[in-house]
């Protein structure tokens, strides 16, 4: 009896490996017997090649079915250059929000490709841009030197010089530490940046809301000791100052953080 | 294949045996790459950097900013708010220059003259002159609130924004026709 009962648990555990081949899955995809009638969508795509420099950026049309398509734009994104133009150029790594890879312009909003839903009706055509007002390096690539410059520029990395009493972490109280709450989850995709008006017109000089939520991360940090440094640097009529609350960076961020807020507590800090 | 496997084998067993022999092995040979071991030389300095950068970026095109990006309301008020203040301003100065000017050139820009001059305007063009001129001063100004709210830190979540952009567009409307019709 005890045999009978070990060798049919043996064969339940085993049971997923006679399931049929048609449960494979590698990507997000839509099994393709759901709905017969395809579901065509148009989606128009930012392409420049660095290989040939003087032809003119240009808008590529693609068709893909939505019923054969994973529900995420960087699903379509893949299967577009997976199985219709291997040439198309995109940057992408963990398809779930976390690294900001995919960060580009979609339907006129910057947004990450892989927490971007495809709108569902099919009469409207999508339209991919790089994200705006960058140096594109090829199709949706941006080049964003200039950008992880200004990062390292405010020097994010806890500043200070005296020891813990124990000579253990640096600790702070929870509401200290509530203080970083919405601003530490930021992963620098540079959507917000981007979608910035007055970072568009002066990018070599203001920081950016991104650059400044992160600046200000380390102004409300209890264990940094360089506040008055940190407070110094910003000081001047550029780095801050030339945002206007036009709060475009609010309204894009795919991780719904507020840089318009940090900006503001910022300038509220400065003024104090 | 296996001829492979078997090189592969032997060399890691001389690394235990004799790490001496594998290293003088590897400086001297140049197919060290066979082993796993890759050198790349760094080909630009820290200081070149910038140069190749600039170099680069004068084949790149920029990338479709203001025309491509969505119309929402916390932008396009916020443009709008500029292009009436500078309006606003403008006209100021033009009317403030030319009213000083006016006893030389002998022009009649004052308040009692630019009554009467438009007392005799049709009714019709008189609402639609006086909302023209009104309507960038009531947005401007109740718009200018909401700058002020956002710089005390207040309003500032995406529910907010959105509403008090249309609310600031619904009062600056109905308050510029109330003194068109004045």
């Amino acid at each position: 009896m005890a045999s009978l009962r070990t060798t049919s648990r043996l064969f339940a555990a085993s049971r997923p490996l006679f399931r049929p081949a048609s449960f494979a899955r590698t990507y997000a995809t839509v099994d393709s017997n759901v709905s017969e009638t395809p579901k065509m969508k148009t989606f128009k795509i930012y392409r420049w090649n660095p290989d040939t420099p003087t032809e003119k950026p240009t808008m590529q049309s693609y068709e893909l079915d939505l019923n054969k398509t994973g529900p995420m734009m960087l699903d379509a994104l893949i299967r577009i250059k997976n199985e219709l133009d291997p040439t198309l150029t995109f940057r992408r790594s963990c398809r779930e929000g976390i690294c900001g890879s995919c960060a580009m312009n979609i339907d006129g909003v910057n947004t990450l490709a892989c927490l971007c839903r495809i709108p569902t009706e099919t009469t409207k055509e999508s339209r991919i841009y790089p994200l705006p007002h960058t140096y594109v390096v090829k199709d949706l690539v941006p080049d964003l030197t200039l950008f992880y410059k200004q990062y390292k520029s405010i020097k994010p990395y806890l500043q200070r010089d005296t020891p813990t009493a124990d000579g253990l972490e640096n600790r702070q109280s929870p509401e200290d530490r509530r203080k970083l709450d919405g601003l530490y989850e930021c992963i620098l995709c540079a959507c917000c940046s981007t979608s910035c008006p007055s970072y568009w017109w002066n990018q070599e000089e203001y920081l950016g809301p991104a650059i400044l939520l992160q600046s200000y991360r380390w102004l409300v940090d209890s264990r940094d000791e360089k506040t008055a440094e940190r407070k110094a640097a910003l000081d001047n009529s550029m780095s801050v100052y030339r945002c206007h609350t036009i709060l475009n960076c609010t309204r894009t961020c795919p991780k719904g953080l507020n840089p318009g807020r940090a900006i503001a507590e910022t300038k509220k800090m400065l003024a104090a | 294949m296996f001829s492979q496997k078997l090189v592969q084998q032997s060399v890691r067993r001389l690394a235990v045996q004799q790490p001496l022999a594998i290293q003088s092995m590897v400086r001297a040979s140049p197919a060290a790459a066979t082993l796993g071991l890759q050198k790349r030389a760094v080909t630009s300095t820290a200081a070149e950097e910038n140069s190749i950068l600039a170099k680069q970026r004068m084949n790149r095109p920029v990338s479709p900013h203001l025309a491509i990006y969505r119309p929402q309301i916390g932008w396009v008020a916020s443009g709008l708010n500029r292009v009436t203040g500078v309006a606003l301003s403008g006209t100021l100065y033009l009317w403030a220059t030319a009213y000083l000017a006016s006893p030389a050139l002998g022009w009649h820009v004052e308040s009692a003259s630019m009554v009467a001059a438009m007392g005799a305007l049709p009714f019709a063009a008189k609402v639609l002159l006086k909302t023209i001129m009104a309507l960038p001063f009531t947005f401007h100004s109740f718009n200018g609130l909401r700058h002020l709210m956002w710089d005390l830190g207040r309003g500032l979540s995406n529910n907010v924004i959105i509403k008090s952009g249309w609310t600031v567009v619904g009062v600056s409307v109905a308050s510029a026709l109330a003194l068109a019709f004045v």
